[in-house]
């Protein structure tokens, strides 16, 4: 079947494929944001002057949720793009099995990647029987608390500099009229839970169910503590006070209109964009200020295998675009827009600003498997199902909901 | 040609039994068979045998593609342990109940009242029918900026100072189905009403005039003889606005996304979110084999009633 299902695939590809032209090569990605989109537009340049070919920009909106279907959906179908961002993690794990990714083995071992590379672990969900098939181009994580300044002189009070503080801040803040936790409605909360759990529950916590899959951590006494500060957030946050977009938060922080918010740290391409200078306008605390590691994944990028009969051009122009991608010029360029840590340390970071820096001295104490990292997107589906219930159902108790991650853990792959 | 089979039908005998079946099954009435060949092929492999394929695989633990070992009922026994299942159940139900009365209900009513003679006609029947013209997602972002609690008509009154006005079904759990409900109505009623409009015309004007003569009030007369003489254009309508409830996806994800939390899921939106989204696609075709069977168990008694039996058509 699974063979079946490939010639299917390479079939119709073939029969597709003849209006691509020489050397112009469709990228699929969801950044859309403002901060994201100035970002991968630096990728593009940097490719097209390097190598001259062109860079077809594909952007699709609705992020991992919403996009990564649609990417998945036309490899499958036979209409593979040239390259395709998608999330390290397992989405792209049944696509490699079934021979639809390009190996790029061979380009890695020219590059000879494993020098730069800044963790070897990185390149676990991209290695697949020994062999590579996705370069991650950037390191990406969750924990960041993001707190304004505007709110906080509103009230008098100095910014907290860690969780705990800010939500003995929150009652002051809601007496001033300030919200205090700002919420995106949609895939933004799916997030928040894993930063509170690698902040507040601990690296051990993390370890012990994104990668043991142990159902006994989910009932330690440390998940509970996540789970009150999770229930502690859902008791300031109602449905009629969420924004649309991410983005819409980074402007409620600017203006002092919420005073805090957990999102990854591209929000800061946004609040950059929007003209926020951290620790002026904005304060950013990775690990929530508790964890001395961040847990993280990142964006990587995958070239599908194209259809026979493609033209020679368009798979070198694949081969360029990889080298391009982790290239000294290009991670700079891209990581300092995106706000993300670059996937190497030798380049010169110095014009990083604050909040990169920051992110950048904890790097060295290692990345913990943050969930979409090592849970079966099915898993991660579950889980944020039973997140976004429990955001919005006060019934819902602490122990029934520690009960109902606790049996999603365990059947977990 | 038949006459042929008849003589050797004649001559065999016990093969005559075979041959007659053989020639009955595949000679007779030749022409007609090859013009419906396509459309029987259509209905084998495409409805049946997609329906076949969808229920096997249902059976397995296939993730994103389908390969994957034959499981039983795991599948099944997860998706009734799942909360959100359950809740899109439960909304099915109760939009689909709701939607079927009123829009029916509804739609009938205008169109007596635009059988009545009067003035404009035309230009009120496309206003009506002018938003069924418009897509679900259209429907929804529309009805999402007209009931979000700050921008919309709440927001829009309050400024007005009246301070206390609340309209906020869209974030409110309990009333999130009934602010779908709104915008189905508004988008489905126009149509019914049409329908319904030409079966009222469909009536002749002698039983009309008959009633009359016999005294018979006019509610009298819709509810007694008009409404039995149009069960063929109810049971239309009833089967698109069925279908139309049962398929219920694109207005859920533009109004509301399933929210607030889970409290207006459907079940279209957990197949897709699970067959796409999550990579699990024998979840997703458990699911979507439930949905198929609620339609098959409201279809068949109502087909049984309606075809079987009597040899009655509508």
């Amino acid at each position: 079947m699974k063979k079946f299902a490939v010639v299917a695939a390479m079939a119709t590809a073939f029969l597709g494929s003849t209006a691509i032209n020489a050397a112009e090569l469709e990228v699929t990605h969801w950044w859309t944001s403002a901060g994201e989109a100035a970002a991968v537009a630096e990728f593009a340049r940097v490719f097209e002057e390097q190598t001259g070919h062109t860079w077809v920009d594909s952007a699709l909106s609705g992020s991992g949720t919403g996009a990564n279907p649609v990417i998945i959906s036309r490899i499958i179908g036979g209409d593979p793009m040239g390259a395709t961002q998608m999330n390290t993690g397992r989405d792209a794990e049944e696509l490699i099995q079934a021979g639809l990714m390009r190996d790029l083995t061979d380009i890695a071992e020219e590059l000879n990647i494993h020098d730069f590379y800044v963790d070897e672990s990185l390149l676990e969900p991209c290695t697949y029987e020994g062999r590579i098939y996705c370069f991650p181009i950037n390191i990406h994580s969750w924990d960041w608390l993001w707190l304004s300044t505007a709110a906080y002189e509103q009230i008098g009070q100095p910014v907290p500099t860690d969780w705990n503080e800010y939500v003995e801040s929150w009652p002051a803040l809601e007496e001033a009229g300030i919200l205090p936790f700002g919420l995106a409605s949609g895939w933004p909360i799916a997030g928040i839970p894993g930063a509170l759990q690698s902040g507040i529950g601990g690296s051990d916590l993390v370890l012990a169910i994104n990668r043991d899959k142990d159902a006994e951590a989910v009932r330690s006494p440390e998940f509970r503590a996540y789970a009150e500060a999770w229930d502690a957030i859902r008791q300031v946050v109602s449905p009629d006070t969420m924004v649309p977009a991410f983005a819409d938060v980074g402007n409620q922080l600017l203006t002092g209109e919420a005073a805090g918010n957990i999102h990854g740290d591209w929000l800061q391409g946004d609040l950059q964009v929007a003209g926020g200078v951290p620790g002026e306008d904005y304060e950013c605390i990775p690990a929530l200020g508790l964890n001395d590691q961040l847990s993280g994944g990142g964006d990587a990028f995958y070239f599908p295998v194209l259809p026979e009969g493609t033209d020679p051009e368009v798979i070198e122009a694949q081969t360029e675009l990889a080298k391009v991608l982790v290239s000294p010029e290009a991670q700079l360029a891209f990581n300092l827009k995106k706000g993300s840590m670059p996937i190497r340390t030798d380049i010169d970071l110095s014009q990083a600003n604050a909040c990169m820096q920051k992110a950048l001295g904890l790097l060295g104490n290692g990345l913990l498997p943050s969930g979409d990292f090592a849970l079966s997107s099915d898993t991660q589906q579950q889980l944020q199902d039973l997140n976004i219930e429990f955001l919005d159902d006060d019934s819902i108790t602490i122990d029934d909901y520690i009960e109902r991650y606790a049996s999603i853990i365990e059947s977990a792959d | 040609m038949a006459d042929l089979a008849v003589q050797q039908a004649r001559k065999g005998g016990a093969a005559g039994g075979l041959s007659r079946f053989l020639h009955n099954t595949f000679i007779r009435n030749l022409s007609a068979k090859i013009a419906a060949a396509p459309m029987m092929a259509t209905v084998l492999v495409v409805f049946i045998g997609c329906t076949i394929w969808t229920i096997w695989y249902s059976l397995t633990d296939s993730r994103l593609l389908p390969n994957g070992e034959f499981v039983g009922f795991e599948q099944y026994q997860r998706l009734f342990s799942t909360s959100r299942w359950n809740v899109s159940v439960v909304n099915l139900l109760i939009y689909g109940a709701f939607s079927l009365v009123f829009t029916l209900g509804i739609g009938f009513l205008l169109a007596v009242l635009m059988d009545q003679k009067i003035r404009f006609e035309s230009a009120f029947r496309t206003i009506m029918l002018y938003p069924f013209a418009l897509s679900f997602i259209v429907t929804g972002l529309v009805w999402q900026w007209i009931m979000n609690p700050s921008l919309g008509l709440q927001g829009t009154i309050r400024n007005m100072g009246w301070e206390s006005f609340t309209f906020d079904w869209l974030t409110n759990p309990r009333m999130v189905l009934f602010a779908l409900l709104i915008a189905g109505l508004w988008q489905g009623v126009g149509f019914v009403m049409i329908l319904m409009l030409a079966g009222l015309r469909g009536i002749d004007d002698e039983i009309w005039k008959a009633a009359r003569v016999d005294g018979i009030p006019t509610w009298r007369t819709y509810m007694s003889i008009v409404l039995p003489m149009m069960r063929g254009v109810f049971v239309t309508a009833v089967v698109l606005v069925g279908s139309g409830i049962v398929r219920l996806y694109d207005l859920v994800v533009a109004l509301t996304d399933g929210g607030p939390g889970i409290s207006s899921e459907v079940p279209a939106k957990y197949v897709y979110n699970y067959m796409f989204g999550a990579g699990n696609i024998a979840q997703g075709l458990a699911a979507s084999t439930m949905m198929l069977l609620t339609v098959m168990i409201i279809i068949i008694p109502w087909a049984y009633l309606e075809f079987g039996g009597r040899g009655r058509r509508t």
